[in-house]
């Protein structure tokens, strides 16, 4: 087994036995980038001195025997809409592809004092806009289950590193799904975690309301050592929350038993594929033989929560993506007379179709005399999702829904139909507009050989509940392995 | 002179920068004159993935006005995106407050001083007051094509303090905005200097038939950068659009730019062409949500304000309007015309006159406050209170303030003695010298009883001249008055 198979748990074990050194590990998950990412195209920005040298950093402390986080010399790729010092992040867009932020995102201050080893910045949907990755201006990444099928947006290169065994762990944001459609699709897991939980200052923002930063990995235990690490209250941002976040990683242990998970009946419907259904009605099994009790539930808003998520998001988006307007930083067409040319062309030149598309249709829903149908009756339905989640949460401890309602599609197959492409994100962004945690884990393979996930949601700062449910199930079934490339 | 036909009706919106220590959203420092882009960070400069977050001396600061303007303090609100592109907008929107105003629905009571001097008391509608972030400057040189920006002004904290259409004419909008400005300074909430731009007014003006209680279509003016220029720009616009009505032409709903130097107004863009600003709730801020117990206590702190004093002033103490205003100038000289009040041993009247008259023209010409000279209550009303005693002339009074004003521990009376400056008020004294100058001039008393009455200020000048300037007048013209009706 070569040292990029390890999960980060193991990892952390080896290195502190002196079994391995950070700079070993690190430099396997180099050479696999090197050996494997010209199929994949994961990686924008691969930062292997850096990489080397934060590694050496690591193995000094643990020869001096320094106390360390576990997380210390695990190779980490990040997401390349958080924000790192001196290392370019482009949001996978023309428009920020010169872009060298001079701040750390808070959750890569965060890491600083944990010493993970950054071995690069991935690709994404351009501005996190999309569900398959394809829409990133420099390069499209594919499923290292399947290279012909797309890893799932907008998190696909973090997601697509961590199966390819190209990282061991790495940073996502989750808006509408993003961190759990990779996840689902690539087999691997992934934690939205409690909108207010991750500070989300850094975060290239795409809809500020929804947008959450959190951890894939090939296991539950590295998931939550990475949560662990990058949680907590930040005075930096103003809707982060003041409260106590207990160490998610130590306190992890496999339990299920006596719990109550709702089956919402809305979310096993049409739409949903049956081998889909079949693989997570399974898995709801296993839970139920590991001492859970199972409850059909109903969520009778569902169907509107994804218009109500394409009002919100493109709404805030608008607004967000307005700073990029050739003035300050990233790309200025070259050739303008006056200012509204130089703001026409830039913004048309530097922003890809999908982008363009959700800030016209932010834009529409604002506009005078538009406001009240559109963006006001998304967010009273946005308190009814949330309500009928609460009224859930009073009889149940978790929900368990499909991530997604198929398996990863072809790359290049949805790119025509934005409707279709919108659709994959139909199990997850119920989860954002409510402000909850969700988590996704692999839960078997479909005939067509990808890998299907099944999606556990709970009550807000419920994280603890979940990594342990989902702990409890993967022990049970097995953890996922590093795709074969 | 308008057309007497016609009303005018004013609704302004004030602008006030708050001189907090730091910026609203960030914590750089809140500094005017500093070298260009040298205040400012990625998080008011709008870069990637920054956020805001609230300073809460802002809130204090732009509640503190609500209470000084008798508003309700929504102690739930909320902060809203206004999106719009410009240079010196670095994020393309400005956090402002939209549909739910931190202080709203107040009123302002002002004294208008009319053409002749004399005033009258008017309540002048407060909308809604709310916080909001400044913008950039652009810099434009001829050295270089094209334009450059200075983020330095950017989230400067501003209260944005609008008024209902309640103003009648150009005095009353200057006469509201002078107590705007007076007040903000008694709160010490922000600097109010115009050169610097920290305080602005946008003009709304319509004109109506006398009468009419249907408000014709209003015209916004931007660019009013002084309180005299609101003035100029009123009069303006008011007698272009009875100009247009007149000739049988119609108002249209627009936006003028004024140009102060060329004292006109043109065209910046009409109804149509109007933006749409797009205001959503700020999803970056959470709702402000503030106890009540904090929103009392903060109308605890404020002091009597300048506008009320004016009031009082004029009503209760025989003050003009004029001289009212120049004690209000600071509220250090304010507050030293109050406490020298509040000793009782002299009238305000005599406090005032000094205090406007010989204080004020020293204060300006040495370029001095108040603080920075010896003068004290105690001192200053002692001495005024020999001269209304007429134990010392007026003319002696003067010489004993100057050494007031720079001599620390000064005792007028003492100042008195050794300048052997006391006046005579003794009768048989000044009996003496009366009688003397009298016999002396006795053309002057046969002019004096022939009808010229100016004889008898030349024979008050003779006794005065023969006292050496210490007989007391009042005293002395008493005596000689006596002595023309027994001689």
């Amino acid at each position: 087994m070569e040292l990029f198979e390890y999960t980060a748990s193991q990892l952390s074990g080896m290195l502190r036995e002196k079994k391995v050194s950070a700079a070993e590990v690190t430099q396997s998950v180099l050479d696999r980038i090197e050996a494997v990412d010209e199929k994949v195209k994961a990686y924008l920005t691969v930062t292997g001195e850096e990489a080397k040298q934060q590694a050496a950093e690591v193995d000094e402390l643990l020869a001096k025997g320094e106390p360390l986080s576990p997380l210390a010399g695990i190779p980490l790729a990040v997401k390349d809409n958080i924000c790192t010092k001196n290392v370019r992040t482009s949001c996978a867009s023309k428009m920020l592809g010169n872009f060298v932020p001079p701040y750390h995102a808070t959750v890569m201050k965060k890491l600083e004092g944990c010493r993970p080893v950054m071995v690069g910045k991935v690709n994404m949907d351009e501005f996190a806009m999309g569900s398959s990755c394809e829409t990133s201006y420099f390069q499209k990444t594919a499923n290292p289950r399947n290279l012909d099928y797309v890893p799932g947006g907008s998190s696909g290169g973090s997601g697509a590193a961590v199966a390819a065994g190209e990282a061991v762990l790495s940073l996502g944001s989750d808006t509408g799904g993003s961190i759990r459609l990779p996840s689902a699709y690539c087999g691997v897991v992934g934690l939205k975690p409690t909108y207010s939980s991750v500070s989300r200052f850094g975060l290239v923002a795409f809809a500020s309301s929804l947008d959450q930063i959190g951890p894939l990995g090939r296991s539950v235990e590295d998931v939550a050592m990475l949560y662990s690490a990058i949680c907590g209250y930040d005075p930096m941002d103003a809707t982060s929350a003041k409260r106590e976040y207990p160490d998610f990683y130590a306190n992890l242990k496999a339990d299920v038993a006596g719990k109550t998970i709702g089956i919402p009946e809305e979310y096993f419907a049409q739409g949903v594929s049956e081998e889909v259904q079949q693989k997570v009605m399974a898995a709801a099994k296993v839970l139920e033989g590991l001492g859970a009790t199972l409850k059909t539930v109903s969520l009778p808003s569902t169907s509107y929560a994804l218009n109500a998520y394409y009002i919100i998001s493109s709404a805030e988006a608008s607004s967000n993506l307005a700073r990029f307007d050739g003035v300050k930083y990233g790309y200025r067409t070259p050739e303008y007379h006056g200012l509204d040319e130089m703001y026409e062309k830039t913004r048309s030149e530097g922003f890809g179709d999908e982008v363009k598309r959700r800030i016209l249709l932010g834009t529409f829903v604002l506009s005078s005399g538009f406001y009240d149908a559109y963006y006001k009756k998304a967010k009273l339905l946005q308190n009814r999702i949330g309500e009928e989640f609460d009224q859930q949460f009073e009889s149940c401890d978790l929900l368990l829904t499909p991530t997604a309602p198929d398996t990863a599609f072809k790359l290049g197959e949805n790119m025509g139909d934005p409707l279709k492409m919108y659709a994959a994100d139909v199990c997850t962004t119920t989860v954002n507009i409510a402000g909850l945690p969700a988590l996704s884990i692999p839960c078997g393979t479909a005939a067509n050989g990808l890998p299907i996930g099944m999606q556990l949601i709970g009550p807000k700062f419920s994280e603890q509940t979940l990594l342990n449910a989902a702990l409890a199930y993967q022990q049970e079934t097995g953890c996922c392995a590093v795709a074969k490339l | 002179m308008l057309n007497p036909n016609y009303e005018v009706v004013v609704g302004l919106e004030v602008h006030a920068e708050l001189n907090t220590e730091s910026k609203i959203y960030c914590s750089c420092k809140n500094a005017f004159g500093l070298e260009v882009n040298s205040q400012c960070c990625p998080i008011c400069m709008g870069m990637p993935g920054t956020l805001p977050t609230l300073n809460m001396q802002v809130v204090e600061y732009a509640i503190k006005m609500g209470h000084a303007l008798h508003c309700n303090i929504h102690r739930i609100c909320k902060q809203d995106r206004k999106n719009y592109f410009y240079p010196d907008l670095p994020k393309s929107y400005q956090i402002s407050q939209f549909d739910i105003p931190l202080c709203e629905t107040g009123y302002l009571d002002v004294l208008v001083e009319n053409p002749d001097k004399s005033s009258y008391q008017k309540r002048f509608g407060v909308t809604r007051i709310h916080i909001e972030e400044d913008a950039g400057k652009l810099l434009h040189s001829a050295n270089i094509d094209g334009s450059l920006v200075d983020f330095n002004r950017c989230g400067v904290p501003l209260i944005e303090i609008v008024s209902e259409p309640d103003f009648r004419s150009s005095a009353e909008a200057h006469a509201y905005l002078e107590t705007i400005k007076s007040i903000l300074q008694y709160l010490d909430i922000s600097d109010c200097k115009m050169e610097q731009g920290s305080i602005r007014a946008d003009v709304n003006v319509s004109v109506r038939k006398k009468g009419s209680k249907e408000f014709g279509t209003r015209v916004e003016m931007k660019n009013v950068n002084s309180f005299s220029a609101v003035v100029r720009a009123i009069d303006y616009e008011a007698a272009r659009q009875i100009e247009v009505l007149e000739n049988g032409g119609e108002i249209f709903q627009e936006t003028r730019r004024w140009d102060d130097a060329k004292g006109e107004n043109v065209l910046l863009r009409s109804k149509e062409d109007s933006q749409d600003y797009r205001y959503f709730p700020e999803p970056d801020l959470p709702t402000i949500v503030l106890e009540q117990e904090y929103v009392d206590g903060i109308k605890e702190s404020i002091p009597e304000l300048p506008n009320i004093k004016l009031i009082r002033f004029t009503q209760d103490f025989g003050i003009s309007y004029d001289e009212a205003q120049v004690l209000l100038e600071e509220p250090e000289k304010c507050a030293f015309f109050e406490e020298s009040v509040a000793k009782k041993v002299c009238s305000p009247k005599i406090i005032c006159n000094w205090m406007v008259g010989d204080l004020t023209k020293y204060l300006r010409e040495k370029k001095l406050s108040l603080g920075d000279t010896a003068l004290t209550v105690d001192a200053f009303t002692a001495l005024l209170k020999m001269i209304e005693e007429g134990k010392i002339s007026n003319a002696a009074g003067k010489q004993v303030f100057e050494v007031l004003l720079t001599q620390e521990h000064a005792d007028p009376a003492k100042i008195v003695e050794e300048k052997g400056l006391a006046q005579i008020s003794d009768d048989s004294a000044l009996q003496a010298v009366v009688d003397q100058v009298c016999e002396a001039n006795q053309k002057s008393i046969q002019d004096y009883k022939n009808g010229k009455t100016n004889a008898l200020g030349y024979l008050t000048g003779q006794c005065m001249k023969a006292t050496k300037g210490k007989g007391n007048p009042a005293k002395m013209k008493e005596l000689l008055l006596e002595y023309l009706q027994t001689h």
